[in-house]
């Protein structure tokens, strides 16, 4: 059992342009759930419009890969202001339930026959990164430490990605300071509260689910960039739930909680896949326990343990607050952040 | 001209025209199925004093707040406030023209420190807006005036002390102070206060009912309370 290898394929994982994507995209939703208490449960749906803008403008109209880019983040746009405007005036289960619906729509319509002259149906579309990868600056061979290594094609790919995370990442610190932001929490605590002082609680919430989902839309073009190919059953509404894990994980509402949920999700699924495959390789683990095809599906389950272990030690995420966390919305807390000092004037009314 | 003054003239019976008026009602129903919950003919409520509405459970006290601030529709009617039509406008803007109101059960934002509970109600802030929210020195000179502003009312309130907690640590009381003052950052023509002393012990109703005269009369604003308790 090679433990260097081990550790390589994990902090392969963890630093490609996977984890850069869904980190992306967790930045997007960590907007909606974590700043604004938006419940997007279809954040795979602006991911996937962002894809299938790059692919198609490219693969089956022949267009220029940046009008792609262009079009898959204003397909983002578009499906945000569809699902917000009918529901952000809805309490915010219906923002949920329409999310979730219409994630599984895109995909059920991208996969059916009748879509197959425009998205390729079921085989989807491939081959329209080109021009992106003729762009790539970084002279080829392999780059990295040891048993580490990413090729020159990926290492392109991850300076774009994770260049886009960083930039995203800076975007969200800067908001979440501005009085912008302090609305947007405003609105996560309490949505009436804020509309009796005079703030447009619909207007932000808008704003906020195109900000998120043009970050999704992003991390889906990445991810077609990346793969050079897009299929619609890989927008399965699984998608969004990882990235609640990674959310969650990294911590809501924190600026790094979504980047490092990504490092930390892809480092444990890959660790675990490699571990288990070595273990099962070197006959440390029967075949007959665990047959190296299972090794997939066990995989997950061995990282929902450790997410279990992770919540229960650090219920608030990686980054969170536990003050914060023991609030809750609307609950009432019992211990104060900073300590009373002795010196303090009593409080008068605040006996309770 | 003491507000008391200002009524002197006026007699004492339902419906009576004010002297200068800055919330007019006429004919406002509201009903929830088959049940009328408000039905208003006509109702004044004078700049600068502090107005009542009293009734028991179930009058519909809460309700007419709700329909004239916007929080819920009417079924008829018309209201204007200062002078100016409010009925079928949204919430918040109603409270951008200076009518705010508070909850029954209060609602401070729990995860939102003191402070950010009170600057956040400023109103006609820079920052606000998406891409000056970017800038740093676009609202940064803007910001400290708010946090002095709301430095002050904080320490009238006597809440200075817990500025940085999250406000969901404060004890119901504080909240109730904290909502007032926080209806206060907006600068508002009239507050209404929905049963402001619902949950409130006795010792502190007194309190309370000290900050809500002295923020009434200097400023000439007028705090409509919509409450069972009797004082």
């Amino acid at each position: 059992m090679d433990v260097i290898a081990i550790l390589a394929d994990a902090t392969r994982s963890a630093l490609g342009p996977v984890a850069a994507l869904y980190a992306l995209a967790a930045i997007g939703l960590n907007i909606h759930f974590g700043y604004t208490g938006l419940l997007n449960f279809g954040q795979v749906a602006f991911m996937l419009v962002g894809a299938y803008g790059v692919a198609v403008p490219v693969a089956v109209y022949g267009g220029p890969l940046w009008l792609g880019v262009l079009v898959g983040l204003a397909l983002a746009v578009v499906l945000a202001l569809l699902l917000g405007v009918p529901t952000l005036r809805l309490r915010a289960d219906y923002l949920a339930i329409a999310t979730i619906a219409a994630g599984e729509v895109l995909r059920i319509v991208f996969n059916a026959g009748f879509a197959q002259p425009v998205t390729g149906g079921v085989f989807g579309l491939s081959q329209f990164a080109g021009p992106f990868y003729a762009a790539n600056p970084v002279p080829p061979g392999a780059y990295g430490l040891g048993p580490l290594v990413f090729g020159n094609r990926d290492v392109w790919v991850m300076i774009v990605g994770w260049g886009a995370v960083a930039l995203a990442t800076v975007g969200v610190f800067l908001l979440v300071r501005s009085p912008w932001g302090r609305v947007l929490r405003g609105v996560r605590e309490d949505e009436d509260a804020v509309r009796s002082i005079g703030k447009n609680v619909f207007g932000y919430k808008m704003q906020s689910l195109v900000l998120g989902g043009v970050l999704g839309g992003a991390g889906g073009i990445l991810l077609a960039v990346d793969a050079q190919a897009v299929t619609p059953n890989t927008f399965n509404p699984v998608v969004t739930f990882y990235l609640y894990t990674l959310v969650i994980l990294g911590g809501a509402g924190t600026v790094l909680g979504p980047v490092l949920g990504s490092v930390v999700f892809w480092f444990l699924l890959s660790f675990a896949d490699s571990a288990l495959r070595q273990a099962i390789g070197a006959g440390y683990i029967p075949p007959q326990v665990i047959d190296p095809a299972d090794v997939g599906a066990l995989r997950f389950a061995l990282v929902g343990l450790g997410l279990m272990l992770l919540l229960v030690f650090r219920p608030a995420g990686i980054l969170g607050n536990r003050a914060e966390m023991r609030l809750g919305a609307g609950g009432s807390g019992v211990r104060r952040r900073r300590l009373p000092r002795a010196t303090r004037k009593p409080v008068e009314g605040a006996s309770r | 001209m003491t507000p008391h003054d200002a009524l002197s003239g006026v007699p004492a019976e339902p419906g009576v025209p004010k002297p200068d008026p800055v919330l007019v009602v006429d004919g406002v129903c509201k009903d929830f199925g088959g049940v009328r919950a408000v039905d208003v003919e006509h109702l004044e409520v004078q700049r600068g004093v502090i107005t009542a509405l009293i009734g028991p459970n179930g009058a519909g006290k809460s309700s007419l707040f709700n329909v004239l601030t916007g929080f819920a529709r009417a079924d008829a009617g018309h209201w204007t406030f200062d002078g100016r039509g409010a009925a079928g406008l949204p919430a918040h803007r109603l409270a951008l023209r200076g009518m705010v109101r508070t909850f029954q059960l209060t609602r401070v934002l729990p995860r939102l420190t003191v402070l950010e509970n009170m600057t956040i109600a400023a109103t006609g802030q820079r920052g606000e807006r998406f891409l000056p929210a970017f800038l740093r020195p676009a609202w940064r000179r803007q910001e400290r005036d708010i946090e002095r502003r709301a430095d002050e009312l904080l320490e009238r309130f006597r809440l200075a002390d817990t500025r940085d907690d999250y406000a969901g640590y404060l004890s119901g009381g504080q909240r109730k102070l904290l909502e007032v003052a926080r209806a206060l950052m907006v600068d508002p023509a009239l507050v209404l206060l929905d049963e402001p002393m619902a949950g409130v012990n006795p010792a502190l109703r007194q309190n309370l009912l000290a900050h809500i005269a002295r923020c009434a009369i200097p400023a000439t604003r007028c705090c409509s309370s919509s409450t069972t308790w009797t004082w």
